[in-house]
């Protein structure tokens, strides 16, 4: 994984609720056998009209919306699946951080396995970035802040995660440097 | 030593390296379940570093997920009965477990099944397990009172490649469910209930509990029912105390231990429920006894009535529009709502008393003009079992389809899916928009309210067409 320390976009608002995974990927393209390309898939069913062209009222498809990088999304975010396309299409599709008032629990962990950012913030900075699509935001790992509009914004993030997305740390490398213990706790439970 | 909860007592036996102020704590995984989805990516990762898998031995493979249900007779007609993408996903499967050593329990085992229906009729979903799987309904297997939860694709490699996981310890929240259930009413609706009164996120970050007189009275079929969706409430597992319910299911089965050892094990087993002043991070209390058959009017798991009340009202664009997707109406009822499908199996409700049960609600009766009835056992040894006692021979009679197993209608990525615009009553676990299709609608149910809206050709209350007790 590559390093991520800041970055810097306007937001893109996707104020729904409870997006789950078979939104932000469906199942039926799950059938690939690697991770590539996945961003032409992404919230297919909410992006494309039934020919294959663009919905023009789809919010990722507004032109002022190009190139953003930092999705807002309503509560609860990434629920469902436990299926990593979900993030891979996010960042293949551009995006690299997304904000919510809650992520569920196995997407927040795919996403920091690939170096997508999930930034928990409270509900009234929540309120406000909804309210301000399109607005310039940077996203800062080592200080833990999304700052935009003149607001400071912190975000809940262990030290690990941290440690991790600033360095690019390779987490499969870290458990195998555990082999000592891994062999001792196999062989106390054998 | 301070009392401890189910969840602490695993929790704490796994532990290969504690959890510090600057790192997770590293966690051992004893058994490892693999399907053919979420794995090709994690098999390259190991391909790219040279790894070996580090336990074949606690890894169970099968093909489930893009694994089609209509019978074919040699294994050269899947290419002709499957999309070639998914047929390609389960050619790669099978090259993968025998480049890795891992025994998969593919086309030619009677034992394949649904990952979750599978593990435990082998017996190898034990009390007192961490349990991994790249699927999220892994939380199926806490009935048993393991610590079994979901994992991404590189968590997959990880546990492949070093049979642990990092993770921060979740914390804990205790459901109580009480009083004794009606007459035509389920597992299924207790944990449609239990989500509709904590919400789709209302698990988010912990580890569920379910405990009092309504889960010790059900079945280890029923159980699993309950902790299958437990991730529908975002919770990241559901566990339920093993009991001598647990050891009755287990004993014998292929994988359980045998002789002295399953002795042994059951005197380990009976030390692991929390014991009684056990603290919760947070509790919810439920009484079922009031309970009806439950259905979901929306497009999440948490958007969830008695089937007799009318679809609730709410001023929230979100909640209009899953309402628009469904084409439903605040204030109206959704029975007698015109079904177009009924697909009954899965992971959540596809294990031999489910069948049994909309079977006894089928028999000698047809189901109606309108629409197509799916039935798919959730394993070869389910289906066998429903076949020798003529519950397939139920299902034709009543103009139903019988098939081979395989996550089929739930998933939608192995050729069964629901067309768009069309109403599918399912029993399985997410109604999610597309879920079961581009542009289907799905209603959650239990096995039986399936059964009698497959009968009716319109959502119906089970209870018209049962017998009474």
């Amino acid at each position: 994984m590559e390093p991520v320390k800041q970055i810097r976009s306007k937001t893109v608002v996707m104020p729904n609720v409870d997006i789950d995974t078979d939104q932000i990927i469906p199942a039926r393209f799950l059938t690939t056998t690697t991770k590539v390309g996945l961003g032409k898939q992404l919230f297919f069913d909410w992006r494309y009209a039934p020919d294959g062209s663009d919905k023009p009222e789809f919010v990722l498809n507004r032109p002022e919306n190009r190139g953003a990088a930092i999705l807002v999304g309503g509560h609860n975010f990434g629920c469902g699946s436990s299926r990593e396309h979900a993030p891979w299409a996010l960042l293949d599709f551009g995006i690299r951080v997304v904000v919510s008032t809650e992520i569920a629990d196995i997407f927040r962990s795919n996403s920091l396995k690939n170096g997508l950012v999930p930034v928990i913030v409270d509900k009234e900075s929540h309120a406000w970035l909804l309210a301000n699509p399109g607005i310039e935001a940077t996203v800062d790992v080592a200080s833990a802040t999304l700052t935009a509009g003149g607001k400071r914004i912190p975000f809940p993030i262990d030290k690990f995660t941290r440690y991790c997305l600033l360095n690019g740390v390779d987490q499969l490398g870290y458990l195998r440097e555990h082999e000592a213990d891994i062999a001792r706790y196999e062989a106390a439970h054998a | 030593m301070p009392a401890q909860s189910l969840f602490e007592k695993v929790w704490s036996s796994h532990i290969v390296a504690p959890e510090t102020e600057d790192t997770p704590a590293i966690l051992y995984v004893d058994l490892h379940l693999i399907h053919e989805v979420t794995s090709p990516q994690a098999f390259d990762l190991l391909r790219s570093q040279g790894l070996k898998v580090r336990r074949t031995d606690k890894s169970l493979a099968t093909l489930d997920h893009s694994t089609p249900t209509l019978p074919f007779k040699t294994l050269e007609e899947l290419e002709i009965v499957s999309e070639p993408a998914a047929a390609k996903q389960v050619r790669q499967m099978e090259q993968n477990c025998k480049d890795f050593g891992i025994e998969l329990r593919g086309f030619s085992s009677r034992e394949r099944g649904i990952v979750h229906v599978m593990s435990p009729e082998l017996g190898a979903s034990q009390p007192g397990q961490t349990i991994v799987c790249g699927d999220s309904h892994t939380s199926t297997h806490g009935a048993f009172g393991a610590l079994a939860f979901g994992i991404g694709t590189t968590e997959v490699a990880h546990v492949l490649a070093t049979q642990c996981l990092l993770q921060t310890k979740p914390r804990t929240l205790a459901v109580d469910v009480n009083g004794k259930l009606q007459h035509g009413v389920t597992a299924k609706d207790i944990i449609l209930k239990i989500i509709g009164t904590i919400g789709v996120g209302g698990g988010t970050g912990h580890v569920l509990e379910y405990r009092g007189s309504a889960i010790s009275a059900l079945t280890m079929e029923e159980r699993m029912t309950v902790c299958n969706m437990s991730i529908e409430a975002g919770a990241r597992a559901g566990m339920i105390a093993p009991d001598d319910t647990t050891y009755q299911y287990m004993a014998g089965r292929p994988l359980a231990p045998q002789g002295a050892s399953w002795d042994a094990a059951v005197k380990r087993w009976r030390t692991l429920p929390s014991d009684a002043d056990a603290r919760f991070d947070q509790r919810v209390s439920i009484d079922v006894s009031k309970l009806t058959p439950m259905v979901t009017f929306g497009t999440n798991p948490g958007m969830v009535i008695p089937i007799g009340d009318a679809v609730p009202r709410q001023n929230d664009p979100a909640f209009r529009k899953a309402l628009d997707y469904m084409q439903v109406e605040s204030g109206k009822p959704l029975l007698g709502t015109p079904v177009d499908v009924v697909f009954i199996g899965s992971c959540t409700n596809g294990r031999l008393s489910d069948l049994r049960e909309a079977a006894n609600v089928l028999r000698g009766r047809q189901v109606a003009k309108r629409v197509r009835l799916l039935v798919v056992p959730g394993s070869h040894e389910v289906k066998r079992q429903a076949e020798a006692e003529g519950l397939d021979e139920i299902v034709r009679a009543a103009g139903g389809e019988w098939r081979e197993p395989g996550c089929s209608m739930c998933i939608a990525m192995n050729g069964d899916k629901v067309a768009p615009g069309q109403l599918a009553v399912s029993t399985s676990n997410r109604n999610f928009e597309g879920r079961q299709g581009k542009g289907a609608r799905t209603v959650l149910a239990s096995p039986i309210t399936a059964a009698a809206s497959a009968i009716k050709g319109a959502i119906t209350d089970p209870r018209e067409l049962m017998p009474l007790q």
